[in-house]
C-alpha cells in the first residue's frame, strides 16, 4: 500500500480535453437540432442538396447531441470522478488519451458519413459497420480504464456515482455489440443480422436503453458527485441509492418494447415491456429523490448559486420525464401519443431538461477546478445561461405537448359516418404554430449554449500554466499514511 | 411457442419482478433508522458522507403499487410466453372487435348510399360530403385534395379521362386499380432520332409551340407503325387501353418537347392501386360518385 510514488498526480489532462468538446460538440449539435426543427417550419431550407435535407441532418442531430455532447461530458465527469472518489490516478494515461481521440474519431466520421447518406437506418445506431467496431474498440478501452481505476482505489467501498458509470459502461458495451451484429457486404453497407419483429425489438432493446443507460444511468453518476459536492451535503439516504440502483439496471433493460406497442411484436411481449416501464416509475425517482433531499438544509444555497440551480433544476426535468415515460408506456395512453410530437416533446424533456442541464452544471462545477480557479469567468453569465437554459426547455416541450396530444385527437376523430375528420394534412397544418415555437425554444437554448462558449474561453484564459501547476501538486493523490 | 420458452420468459419477468420485491424487503428490514437521521455511513469520497435514512415511505408504497399493479396485469393479460391471460384478450381479437363494432354502426348509412344511383347520389350534398371526407382520406395523396392531380396523378376534374368516366368505368378503375405499365420505353426500337421525330410529331397532334416541321412529317410515319396501336390511328387514345388521347393538350406527365420525348425513350408506368379490399363496395359506390360529380356540376 506505501508504493504509490511521490508525484503522481490525476490526470486532469483528459478529463480537460473532454470538458472542452463537450462544449463544442453541445453547440454543433443543438445547433443542428435548430437547423432542422427551422426545416419543418420553413420546408424550403431542405435546399436541392441530399446532404441538407431533413432526413439526413436528423440523425446527425440526434447522434451528435447523444453521442458527441452526451457522450463526452461522460467520460470527462467519469474520468474526473473516478479518480477523485477512489483516489487514485487513472489506470492507463495511454489508453485514457486514446479514448479521447478515437471518440473524436468516430463523432467526426458520424458527421461525415451520415449527411453523405450512409446509415444502417436503426435509430440511434445509424453509423455503418466500419465505424461500429471503432466504437466497440474505444468503448474496451474506456472499460479497462475506468474499472482498472475503480480496482486501484484507496478505499474497501466504491463510491456511488461509480456503480452507475460502471452499469452504464458494461451495458452500453453489450448493447452497442448485440444491436449493431451485421454482415458486411462492402465497405460502407451491411445488413443487420435480425429479421423482422425480432430485428425491431432488438433495435428497441438498444434505442431505449440509449435513453435507460447512456442518458440515465451514466447522467445519474453525474448527479452522484456533483449535487453533493456542490452543495457541500451528504447524499440522502444510501440505503435508497442500493435499492434503486439495482432496481433501475434490472429494470430499465425490459422497457424497450414499448416502443412496439400495436405492431407485430407479439403481444406477450408488448405486454411484458408495458408492465416493466410502470414498475420502473419508482425506481428511476429513486435518483431523484436522493438527489433533491441531498439539498435538505442547503436550500437557500439556490438563491446565490447558479450551478447549484442548474443541478436542481435538471432533477426536476428528471422527475417529470420519468413520470411521463412510464404513462405513456401504458398501452390506452401510447394508442394517443405514439407517432406524435408528443414522444419528441417527451424526448427533449430528458434530453434538454435532465441530461443537457446537468452536464451543464457538472461543467461550470468542472471546468475552474481543471484549470486552477475558483469559479468561471463570469458568475452572473452562468446565471444568464440558467434562464436561457430553462426558459428554452419549456418552450420546446410545452409546443410538443400541444401538438402532440392535438395530432393524436386529430388522428383518431371520426364522424358521425364513420370517415375519418381530419385528413392527416390538416393535422400537419396545425401543427405549424408548435413548430415555430419549438425553433424559438431551440434558439434560446442553443444561445444559452454561445454564452456558455464565451464563459468556458474567458475561464480557460484566465489560468495560467502556473495555477495548473499548483492544482497538480495541491490535488496530487493522497498518500496511505 | 414451446413450454421450455414459456417457462423461461415467465422465470425472468417474474425473477426481476419479485427481485425487486425481495430488494425492497431485505433493505426495509435492515434499516437502523425509521425516521431521518444525521447518522452517516462512515465512509467519505472526496469529502462526500452518506446519511443512513430510511426508504421514504410514500416511495415504498408507489414501488410497491407498481409492483402489485404489474402482477395483477400480467394475470389478466398474456405476458408470460404462451399464457393467455384471463380472458384471451389479443390485440388481433380487440381490432377485430373494434372494426366489427364500426361497421355494425356505420354500414347502414353506406347501405343506404349504395341503393342510389350514381348520377343521381351526385347531387346529393350530404352524400357528397361524405365522399369528400373518403377523397380526402384515401385518394388525395395523389390526385390532390382538390383532385386536380399532378405529375403523373390524373386530374379528376377535367372530364377527360384515361379508362372511361362512366360511373361503371369510375367504379371499376377504383375497384380494382389500373396497371398503366402499358407504355413501353422506346428508344431500342426506333433510335434516338426517332424518339424525337415521334415526339414533334406528337406535339404537332396538339399544335403545340416549337414543332419542327420536317421532324414531324418523319415522326408521324414512326407513329402510324408503332404508336398507333395504343393511341389509334388519330392518336385519340383508347379507353379500353388506358391509352392516353394526344390531341386535346392534356398532359399526364408534361407536353414540353424533353418531357414528350422522355415519354417515348423511357416509356411510363403509373399504378392505380385496388380499393376492394380496403373501402368495399359501398363506399366504393360513394366515393364514384363524388369522382363522378366533379366533373358533372
Amino acid at each position: 500500500m506505501n508504493t504509490v510514488s511521490a508525484n503522481e498526480t490525476y490526470n486532469y489532462k483528459v478529463v480537460r480535453q473532454f470538458a472542452i468538446m463537450t462544449v463544442v460538440w453541445g453547440i454543433v449539435g443543438m445547433a443542428v437540432g435548430v437547423l432542422i426543427a427551422a426545416q419543418l417550419v420553413w420546408p424550403e431550407l431542405n435546399t436541392h442538396y441530399p446532404w441538407f435535407h431533413f432526413g439526413r441532418l436528423r440523425p446527425l442531430h440526434t447522434n451528435a447531441v447523444i453521442f458527441a455532447f452526451g457522450g463526452c461530458a461522460l467520460f470527462a465527469t467519469s474520468y474526473y470522478v473516478v479518480q477523485r472518489t477512489s483516489q487514485a490516478p487513472l489506470f492507463s494515461n495511454g489508453l485514457a488519451s486514446f479514448t479521447f481521440w478515437g471518440w473524436q474519431a468516430v463523432i467526426v466520421l458520424a458527421a461525415i458519413t451520415l449527411p453523405l447518406g450512409y446509415t444502417t437506418s436503426k435509430e440511434y445506431a445509424e453509423l455503418e459497420w466500419p465505424i461500429d467496431i471503432l466504437i466497440a474498440v474505444v468503448w474496451v478501452a474506456y472499460a479497462i480504464v475506468f474499472f482498472g481505476t475503480v480496482a486501484k482505489r484507496k478505499s474497501k467501498h466504491i463510491y456511488v456515482a461509480n456503480w452507475f458509470f460502471g452499469a452504464f459502461i458494461i451495458t452500453v458495451a453489450i448493447l452497442h455489440i448485440g444491436n449493431s451484429m451485421a454482415i458486411p457486404v462492402s465497405a460502407m453497407k451491411s445488413y443487420s443480422i435480425y429479421a423482422g419483429a425480432i430485428d425491431a425489438m432488438v433495435q428497441w432493446w438498444w434505442g431505449h436503453n440509449a435513453v435507460g443507460f447512456f442518458l440515465t444511468a451514466g447522467f445519474l453518476g453525474i448527479m452522484y458527485y456533483f449535487v453533493p459536492k456542490q452543495a457541500e451535503r451528504p447524499v440522502y439516504s444510501y440505503r435508497l441509492s442500493i435499492v434503486h440502483f439495482w432496481a433501475l439496471i434490472s429494470i430499465y433493460v425490459w422497457a424497450g418494447a414499448h416502443h412496439l406497442h400495436y405492431s407485430a411484436l407479439p403481444d406477450w411481449a408488448q405486454s411484458a415491456g408495458m408492465v416493466m416501464s410502470l414498475i420502473l416509475l419508482a425506481p428511476s425517482w429513486g435518483g431523484m429523490i436522493n438527489g433533491m433531499m441531498t439539498l435538505s438544509g442547503a436550500w437557500h444555497k439556490l438563491r446565490t448559486d447558479p450551478v447549484l440551480r442548474f443541478l436542481v433544476v435538471s432533477l426536476s426535468f428528471y422527475g417529470m420525464s420519468t413520470f411521463e415515460g412510464p404513462m405513456m408506456s401504458i398501452k390506452t395512453v401510447n394508442a394517443l401519443s405514439h407517432n406524435t410530437d408528443w414522444t419528441i416533446g417527451h424526448v427533449h424533456s430528458g434530453a434538454l431538461g435532465w441530461v443537457a442541464m446537468i452536464s451543464i452544471g457538472a461543467l461550470y462545477h468542472l471546468i475552474p477546478r481543471l484549470y486552477g480557479l475558483k469559479e468561471m469567468f463570469s458568475v452572473k453569465l452562468v446565471n444568464v445561461h440558467f434562464w436561457l437554459a430553462t426558459i428554452g426547455t419549456v418552450l420546446y416541450i410545452a409546443a410538443m405537448w400541444v401538438n402532440g396530444i392535438m395530432q393524436g385527437l386529430m388522428w383518431r376523430a371520426v364522424n358521425e359516418d364513420g370517415t375519418l375528420t381530419y385528413s392527416f394534412v390538416q393535422a400537419l397544418n396545425a401543427s405549424y404554430p408548435g413548430y415555430a415555437v419549438r425553433v424559438l425554444g431551440g434558439a434560446v437554448f442553443l444561445t444559452g449554449m454561445l454564452v456558455m462558449a464565451y464563459n468556458t474561453w474567458k475561464t480557460v484564459r484566465q489560468s495560467d500554466a502556473k495555477a495548473i501547476d499548483a492544482l497538480a501538486q495541491a490535488d496530487s493523490v493522497p498518500h496511505a499514511v | 411457442m414451446t413450454s421450455f420458452w414459456t417457462g423461461w420468459i415467465s422465470f425472468i419477468v417474474l425473477g426481476s419482478i419479485f427481485g425487486c420485491a425481495w430488494l425492497l424487503w431485505v433493505t426495509r428490514k435492515s434499516q437502523k433508522f425509521d425516521t431521518e437521521t444525521e447518522q452517516t455511513m462512515g465512509h467519505s469520497f472526496d469529502g462526500i458522507e452518506e446519511y443512513d435514512n430510511p426508504l421514504p415511505r410514500w416511495w415504498l408504497v408507489l414501488f410497491m403499487g407498481t409492483i402489485v399493479f404489474g402482477l395483477g396485469y400480467l394475470v389478466v393479460y398474456p405476458g408470460l410466453g404462451s399464457y393467455k391471460g384471463l380472458f384471451g384478450w389479443t390485440s388481433a381479437n380487440q381490432w377485430e372487435a373494434e372494426v366489427k363494432k364500426a361497421e355494425e354502426t356505420y354500414a347502414p348509412i353506406f347501405a343506404k348510399l349504395a341503393a342510389t344511383p350514381i348520377e343521381e347520389l351526385a347531387k346529393d350534398d350530404n352524400a357528397m360530403k361524405i365522399g369528400q371526407r373518403l377523397f380526402a382520406n384515401n385518394c388525395a395523396v395523389c390526385h390532390g385534395s382538390t383532385a386536380h392531380g399532378a405529375t403523373g396523378f390524373p386530374n379528376l376534374t377535367d372530364n377527360d379521362w384515361l379508362y372511361g368516366g362512366s360511373p361503371e368505368k369510375i367504379k371499376e378503375t377504383i375497384t380494382g386499380g389500373r396497371n398503366g405499365s402499358a407504355m413501353r420505353a422506346w428508344k431500342d426500337e426506333i433510335g434516338e432520332e426517332g424518339v424525337k421525330q415521334v415526339a414533334n410529331y406528337v406535339r404537332s397532334l396538339s399544335n403545340q409551340e416549337g414543332v419542327d416541321e420536317a421532324m414531324a412529317a418523319k415522326g408521324a410515319e414512326i407513329f402510324a407503325a408503332n404508336c398507333f396501336v395504343c393511341h389509334g390511328k388519330d392518336g385519340k387514345g383508347s379507353h379500353d387501353m388506358g391509352a392516353p388521347n394526344l390531341t386535346d393538350g392534356i398532359w399526364l406527365y408534361g407536353g414540353t418537347q424533353a418531357i414528350v420525348e422522355a415519354t417515348v425513350r423511357n416509356g411510363r408506368g403509373g399504378v392505380m392501386p385496388s380499393f376492394k379490399d380496403k373501402l368495399g363496395e359501398e363506399r366504393i359506390h360513394l366515393l364514384a360518385a363524388y369522382i363522378y360529380s366533379l366533373s358533372h356540376r
